[in-house]
């Protein structure tokens, strides 16, 4: 058996270690509802289509009212509507997303093999951008209304107003054109056939801009959310009883007002995985980096449709078991134990 | 004569209402500043046939032009005035964003309403599509849906509109939730009003702040979800909108730099300001901040 050790190092109780597995199995089941409902959602868009979906198929090319019907019955089209749902439900639950149209993969392989290169970009910012913008919010919640307090919140109001992909504009016409500190496009230079560490820290460099400007969005959100948080927290009874006691106020801060500060922080990070995501698409767009952004485009492009919306329902998907409340759970030992 | 006596008496406090407010939102000066940054953008996008002298999509000199005194934001790579193309893009952003916001009030108010003020299996039922709408990533949805029925001006404002409404929904219900237990909804109850009368009638008008401050904050994000999905090849090539004349600059960044600072210029003052015009509104409307 796999021991389940708790935060400050002492192992928990078999009963602790049960309702551990049982909270982690409701929060399952809550989610599953959730990722139904997308499946559902997905469901109702692609039928929104206009028009047949084999027109999209077959394109221009004149084919025969036999090849037609065919390809209605291959892909399901002839069935009544209830039935196609609930076999559209049963093969997106068991991981099956459906077909491209255009490369003829099946869209989960599709989003796998670009996935690892958007996290590459949606990672390094949001645990930066995280660590920046909660010392930042908590700075700026110490005195409110003073000048740090001020500036935080004028960073943060611009941070939100500033479109991500026109940031990264920016940064790419300022950073790499102008100045020539960064590489201009793409994920790596394809024509120095780097290898090894070389080729590691090509990337990197690479990543550096994007990740930037995702990071930017994410430090005016964070910023926000912590100082409102903070704020709420240091005028509760219990931080001015700390205060009466005559500890510090690095130790109130950081120890008491904090720890249950962070709560709502987390739920609004997790949230905003999925805004972090989309935000990534858009910025790949500029930098033409390879991730899901740049599938994405191409399927609008190309009214590759399965791919669309199985992106749909793979990010809900994240979101969703990123935000079922285990973000709560790791944070919040009185919802674990209930 | 009673009933005219009220409408006085009504008007009265409505007009100091109207002066109280503004004795605390002029104060803040982030917010004052907002009001005139809204004014300004409101005003470049409302004239823009006055300030301009040409078309919006119409080659007039010739490509790349650099900013001129003549051009002052440069030609872009068909020989389109930028000026004027970022005017009129403007329009089209912020009438779409304006529209969208509205669509999105309309049903984040309705479902958020009738789920504070029913409760129960209701209420968990319109939580649930919430939450549902919340965990799917907006932009993602509004993509796809876009992508899906096509990209024309209509189709961007009812996409915004739909994908955009569960904070209105969530606020409108925490508000009700409360309102509901006060005791002059239960007289009002007492007096035999109906349902729609007293949710519509009597609560709805105590949540009045808590949707103006939100559709000025929907507005913002309504203009960063339209300029993001034009600029991802989702709009109407024949209308100039903000979004779309970034997804233009995108080739030429490397050699056309003002192709992309003015519009995103223009987005960021727009979204800026509705941002400061929520956040001064916020405080001067909210009953608990104002008690400060």
């Amino acid at each position: 058996m796999s021991q389940v050790i708790s935060r400050n190092g002492t192992r928990l109780s078999e009963a602790q270690t049960v309702s551990l597995r049982w909270f982690i199995t409701r929060r399952i089941l809550q989610s599953v509802p959730l990722i139904l409902g997308v499946i559902i959602l997905a469901f109702i868009l692609i039928h929104l289509t206009p028009g047949d979906v084999t027109q999209i198929i077959t394109g221009d090319t004149a084919v025969s009212p036999e090849y037609l019907s065919k390809l209605r019955a291959e892909l399901g089209l002839d069935r009544p509507l209830y039935e196609q749902l609930v076999l559209y439900l049963a093969q997106a639950m068991r991981g099956n997303l459906g077909y491209s149209f255009i490369s003829r993969q099946t869209v989960l392989s599709l989003i796998l093999e670009r996935l690892p290169i958007t996290l590459l970009l949606v990672f390094v910012p949001l645990v930066f951008s995280s660590m920046i913008g909660i010392f930042l919010g908590v700075l700026a919640s110490q005195k409110q209304y003073s000048f740090i307090d001020n500036t935080a919140s004028l960073i943060s109001v611009i941070g939100f107003s500033i479109p991500v992909f026109w940031l990264a504009q920016i940064l790419l016409i300022v950073l790499s054109v102008q100045l020539r500190w960064f590489p201009v496009q793409g994920f790596m230079d394809v024509r120095a056939n780097l290898q090894g560490l070389d080729l590691y820290l090509d990337i990197i460099h690479h990543a550096v801009l994007p990740s930037v400007a995702l990071g930017a969005v994410q430090l005016a959100l964070v910023t926000r959310i912590t100082r409102a948080s903070m704020i709420e927290i240091l005028s509760q009874d219990y931080i001015v009883w700390a205060r009466s006691k005559g500890l510090s106020e690095i130790t109130i801060t950081f120890r008491h007002a904090l720890r249950n500060a962070l709560l709502p922080v987390a739920t609004v990070v997790g949230y905003n995985f999925g805004f972090l995501l989309t935000g990534a698409i858009l910025v790949e767009t500029v930098f033409a980096w390879p991730g899901l952004g740049r599938l994405l485009v191409d399927a609008i492009f190309f009214h590759d449709y399965p791919v669309i919306t199985g992106q749909l329902i793979f990010i809900s998907t994240m979101v969703a078991n990123l935000v079922t409340d285990l973000v709560y759970g790791i944070l919040d030992p009185r919802i674990r134990y209930r | 004569m009673i009933s005219t006596k009220r409408a006085l008496a009504q008007r009265r406090t409505l007009i100091k209402n109207v002066k109280d407010f503004w004795h605390v939102y002029k104060k803040n000066r982030a917010a004052f500043g907002g009001l005139a940054l809204m004014v300004f953008v409101l005003s470049l996008a409302g004239f823009a046939p006055f300030l301009t002298p040409y078309e919006p999509r119409r080659m007039v000199a010739i490509p790349f032009i650099a900013p001129v005194w003549s051009h002052p934001m440069g030609t872009d790579n068909l020989g389109r005035d930028m000026f004027t193309e970022v005017l009129y893009g403007a329009r089209t952003s912020l009438m779409v964003s304006f529209l969208a916001a509205f669509t999105s009030a309309i049903v984040g108010v309705l479902l958020g309403a009738i789920s504070g003020f029913y409760g129960g299996y209701i209420d968990e039922i319109f939580m649930r599509i919430t939450e549902l709408f919340q965990v799917v990533p907006r932009l993602i949805l509004a993509l796809a849906t876009v992508a899906i029925v096509g990209p024309s001006v209509w189709n961007l404002i009812w996409v915004i509109g739909l994908t955009s409404w569960p904070t209105t929904a969530r606020l409108l219900r925490v508000e009700f939730l409360s309102l509901r237990e006060r005791p002059f909804v239960e007289a009002v109850k007492g007096l035999g009003a109906g349902d729609i009368q007293v949710a519509f009638r009597e609560i709805l008008p105590n949540a009045t702040y808590c949707i103006i401050v939100n559709v000025s904050f929907e507005v913002a994000r309504a203009i960063i979800t339209e300029s993001s999905l034009t600029f991802l090849g989702l709009g109407d090539a024949n209308i100039p909108s903000l979004g779309i004349l970034l997804q233009n600059a995108q080739p030429y960044l490397q050699t056309a730099w003002w192709m992309s600072v003015f519009p995103g210029t223009l987005i960021v003052l727009a979204v800026l300001s509705l941002n400061l015009v929520g956040d001064g509104l916020n405080e001067a409307l909210s009953p608990k901040l104002r008690e400060r």
